[in-house]
């Protein structure tokens, strides 16, 4: 791990700056989503080469579910926070970003700005929840985000097969599902590259038709 | 759930950054920008703490080297605490002003199916 100096004494002493090499020439980024304790942090932790970062992001919502419409409706605040990583790639001229993103469907405003250029999406899923990964399954699918799928293997957690879960999740035959344990770097490698397989192969990698995912 | 686009964020942005409420385009959460070597005037309080971070050392007691390099909008947003939408607009503003910029070996746009492809073979070389 490479971190900088960050010993201004007049600065927040407790957030490490991690300097990007000068041998970027280029970055990118892969979403990893999923319910919280999930393991996305866990996963983003064991892969990337510095020091998991958070970034906070308040976002305002209805503080019931309720639509109001008379104008004054009840707004809360929420802060949300996001974990990232870095890997680099490539001898060090690519820098690909690993960005974590709670899959809740209220989260809508944060997915804009993160699957916005992203390469696609890794969602994590448990087995023992699987509904806390529907909220990101249909935001991805709003967004037109490529996706796998990754069952962290929680050892607790019971299996199913591949069928089962798929029909649960309700994925397209061409979606990959694959298994991982976000703790292993090797195994969380993996799954990435279950991911980057598919989006290197599937047909029209590069259209953005908003309406397609409407479809 | 499919109201109108909610846009939270536009209060504290349009405050923070002195009036811009829109990121450029190309100034995404993984946009790694450096120092230009352009203006240091007057700038606003959030605007200064950005550039501070590209400030190079003036000998840092720790001896680990001067400061400075690249940084992607999201490692600002996560140094400073600051919003990380708040950061693309304040980022997006000081390249438009000079302060900062891609760094100078950058790689234009390309097809994403190249950087796909970059990206494959790259994690398989880590296993």
């Amino acid at each position: 791990m490479v971190f900088g100096n960050w010993s201004d004494p007049s600065a927040d002493p407790g957030r490490p700056v991690a300097y990007v090499p000068a041998s970027v020439r280029r970055s990118a980024k892969i979403v990893v989503a999923g319910g919280f304790g999930v393991g996305k942090t866990t996963l983003i932790g064991s892969v990337s080469e510095v020091a998991p970062l958070r970034m906070e992001e308040p976002i305002t919502e209805e503080s019931t579910g309720v639509d109001d419409l008379r104008g004054t409706p009840g707004k809360t605040t929420t802060t949300v926070g996001m974990d990232f990583g870095r890997i680099h790639l490539a001898g060090g001229s690519l820098a690909l970003y690993l960005f974590g993103l709670p899959g809740q469907i209220r989260f809508r405003p944060l997915w804009e700005d993160l699957t916005e250029g992203a390469l696609g999406c890794l969602v994590l899923a448990d087995t023992r929840n699987l509904d806390a990964c529907h909220g990101a399954l249909t935001l991805l699918e709003e967004r037109g985000t490529p996706y796998a799928v990754a069952i962290n293997t929680f050892p607790d957690a019971p299996a199913h097969p591949d069928a089962e879960l798929r029909e649960a999740l309700a994925l397209d035959p061409a979606t990959p599902l694959t298994r991982c344990d976000a703790r292993d770097r090797a195994s969380s490698l993996y799954a990435l590259i279950t991911l980057a397989e598919y989006l290197t192969t599937r047909p029209a990698a590069t259209h953005l038709d908003p309406l397609e995912s409407l479809r | 759930m499919t109201g109108p686009r909610r846009d939270p964020d536009m209060v504290r942005p349009y405050v923070r950054t002195g009036g811009q409420i829109r990121p450029r385009a190309d100034v995404r959460l993984e946009s790694v920008v450096i120092a230009a070597n352009g203006p240091t005037g007057a700038l606003a309080a959030d605007a200064r703490l950005v550039m501070r971070l590209f400030a190079p050392g003036d000998g840092d007691p720790g001896g680990g080297g001067p400061r400075g390099g690249g940084l992607a909008v999201a490692d600002i947003a996560a140094a400073l605490e600051m919003p990380p939408s708040t950061v693309r607009i304040l980022v997006s503003s000081l390249m438009d002003s000079g302060h900062l910029t891609s760094p100078p070996s950058a790689l234009p746009d390309e097809p994403a199916s190249d950087v796909l492809q970059e990206v494959l073979r790259g994690l398989r070389e880590l296993v």
